[in-house]
């Protein structure tokens, strides 16, 4: 049984005005096929969270441990943690110009794998991966994420995440600026996913919306860079109807 | 010896700078040109078009006394080209423009009978010439390609082993002819090499030009393009990789001179190590008779290091209102770590990522050759190149 544990996560950011404190201590364990939706205002430390968990150089941990099964992921590379099971669908997917998709789905998945998938299975899954999320075929030959739409994009990253076979996926609002069809055919891929491989799921999300496709078993309120309360389901219903209005007190004194 | 203008704003796109004035630009076609090198002034290093150049590496070349005889070259067969050697008097030489600056003019000067590859026949066929064990005696050369009309080919000129070498190539595109030429360096460490290729392209033909320097310590390929006829079309492109210590420089001239031209312009390079440097001129001149001229230049360099330098000067002339389009762009950007960071995260080493984004900026040039066997070539060379440091 595979656990993700994050235990009093502090995190700094440097800017040009300085060192700023981010992430005032987190504390969130995901098992196994559990799902865990994060909920909260823009700017409280979602998405520094989630980078902090993939080893982005810009984000410095001070303070407290990241864990999974008990290894140390603070220690781990960027490709280290990937390959060890972490992903990390982003929130704004970066372009690699002169890098087909093709070419970048063999790559990560022979690294992730440690030997080349064999070439007609292989081809089939992707085909088969590229159908269900309705992509066309003709994405195959294009540039990562070059001329993506955002529609496009966040596709192409629940793409990678039903072929690279994560343990634990972190999902950075895959759900802001979507319709919804391609919510639903996103959705869909993540549920996938989760019933295949018994992935856990940490969601990040501003909106409720997608929490009617995605269910799940966990909500986390994030506020001024940590968990200001937790609950089932029922806490996601609850933000639908107040918002985040009656956490902003608690907000504004910590900052 | 030069011949200095003073354009209007309006006739060349000279915008004025709020941090400087307008500086005097001479008009390209206005350059003084000459076969003969005495004709040109000793070099100082201050001449526009050496000044970004290392002169002293090279004054064997630009002032000495060069041996013009025969190189040894290597050719690959096939149907439909052919290969001789033909005097410097021949009709056929100089047809395709003239030297605008010492090196080229002491190697016109200097060479003793030109290589001339001929080109016939609509199918489509490849002819590779390598010169090789060139050594270390400053030497001229001169090269005729001559692709006749309708005719279709691709020409790779390479270069590998030593060599000080000044030269002169001609191209000449027949109409509706479809040639590529592609002039490869792979010369040794210490090797200089500085080229002018001069094409002339005619009714309706197109020409892909593609200079790729790899290996020496000074190159300079200077392609000029003279679409001196209705409907005449270049490609120029470009594509360098710039270690420790070296210097690869290239002055692309495009002349607009008929109506309804095409021209695209894309030189994209990669420098890494201390003293690894680069040059890029474009210059493009949409003369008056050039209506509907479409026109676009750009220069791209991605800094791998610190300690390395990118110069990149694109320049606009337009001498017709009447024109489709002419455009420029110029960026040298550092590796960008967002790219890095994205493809660790789907698991790939560091390096190996790295490998990615270089070869994936370089690959827009290398895809567009044409040639699925030197494609494959560039890209291990380009990767062996990564791996150097
Ligand atoms: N790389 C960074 N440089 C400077 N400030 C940052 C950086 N990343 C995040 N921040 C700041 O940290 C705060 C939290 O940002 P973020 O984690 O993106 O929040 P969220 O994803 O919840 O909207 C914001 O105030 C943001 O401006
Ligand atoms: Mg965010």
């Amino acid at each position: 049984m595979s656990v993700l544990e994050i235990k009093n996560l502090h995190v700094n950011v440097e800017t040009d005005q300085g060192t700023r404190e981010i992430l005032r201590g987190v504390d969130l364990t995901i098992r196994e096929g559990e799902i865990h939706a994060i909920m909260g205002p823009n700017g409280s430390g979602k998405s520094t969270l989630a980078y902090t968990i993939a080893g982005h150089p810009k984000y410095t941990v001070v303070q407290g441990e990241i864990l999974l099964d008990g290894e140390d992921v603070l220690e781990m590379s960027v490709d280290e943690r990937a390959r060890a099971g972490m992903f990390l669908a982003m929130q704004y997917p970066v372009e690699i110009p002169g890098v087909t998709v093709t070419n970048f789905l063999r790559t990560a998945k022979t690294a992730i794998d440690g030997e080349a998938p064999s070439i007609r299975t292989w081809l089939k899954d992707v085909r088969g991966a590229m159908t269900n999320l309705k992509m066309d075929s003709a994405f195959a030959e294009r540039n990562v994420n070059e001329g993506f739409s955002g529609g496009e994009k966040k596709r192409n990253e629940i793409l990678q995440l039903e072929l690279l076979k994560p343990k634990f996926a972190v999902l950075d609002e895959t759900d802001s600026g979507l319709d919804v069809d391609a919510l639903k055919v996103v959705s869909e891929g993540v549920n996938r996913a989760h019933a295949n491989t018994g992935l856990g799921i940490l969601l990040i999300t501003h909106y409720t919306r997608i929490l009617r496709y995605i269910k799940p078993d966990f909500v986390h309120v994030f506020v001024a860079g940590k968990i200001a309360e937790q609950g089932g389901p029922e806490l996601a219903d609850r933000l639908e109807e107040e918002g985040y209005d009656r956490y902003h007190v608690a907000e504004s004194a910590t900052q | 010896m030069q011949s200095t203008a003073l354009p209007t704003p309006e006739q060349h796109g000279i915008r004025a700078h709020s941090d400087g004035p307008i500086v005097p630009v001479q008009t390209r076609s206005e350059r003084f040109r000459s076969t003969d090198v005495a004709d040109f002034a000793p070099i100082t290093g201050r001449e526009h078009e050496w000044k970004y150049s290392p002169v002293a590496a090279f004054a064997d070349l630009t002032s000495g006394e060069l041996d013009g005889s025969r190189l040894e070259v290597e050719a690959t067969d096939a149907a439909g080209l052919s290969l001789s050697w033909i005097p410097r008097d021949d009709a056929r030489i100089g047809r395709a423009g003239t030297p605008e600056e010492r090196a080229s003019a002491n190697a016109w000067s200097s060479f003793g009978e030109a290589l001339l590859v001929e080109v016939a026949g609509e199918e489509a066929k490849t002819i590779t010439v390598t010169r090789s064990g060139l050594g270390t005696t400053p030497r001229a050369a001169h090269t005729v390609v001559e692709a006749a009309p309708n005719s279709r080919a691709l020409v790779v000129l390479r270069g590998i082993g030593d060599a000080r070498l000044s030269e002169n190539v001609e191209v000449v595109v027949g109409e509706g002819a479809n040639l590529t030429v592609v002039s490869l360096q792979e010369w040794t460490d210490d090797s200089v090499h500085l080229a002018s290729h001069f094409a002339r392209i005619g009714r309706d033909a197109k020409l892909k030009h593609i200079v790729v320097s790899l290996g020496g310590k000074v190159v300079r390929v200077n392609p000029s393009t003279h679409l001196a006829e209705q409907g005449a079309d270049v490609e120029a492109l470009g594509l360098y990789f710039s270690d420790a210590g070296q210097h690869l420089e290239q002055q692309v001239f495009v002349h607009h001179d008929a109506p309804h031209t095409r021209s695209r312009v894309t030189y994209k390079g990669a420098l890494q190590g201390e003293g690894a440097r680069s040059v890029w001129i474009g210059d493009v001149l949409i003369g008056n008779a050039a209506t509907g001229t479409d026109s676009y230049e750009q220069n791209r360099n991605l800094v791998l290091t610190d300690g390395t330098r990118a110069d990149s000067v694109p320049n606009l002339e337009i001498e017709t209102g009447d024109i489709e389009g002419a455009g420029h762009a110029s960026a040298t950007g550092r590796f960008d770590d967002e790219q890095l960071f994205y493809l660790q995260a789907r698991g790939i080493p560091e390096d190996e990522a790295r490998r990615l984004v270089v070869r994936g900026f370089l690959a827009e040039v290398v895809q567009q050759i044409g040639d699925a066997e030197l494609e494959e070539r560039l890209i291990r060379a380009l990767e062996a190149e990564l791996q150097g440091s």
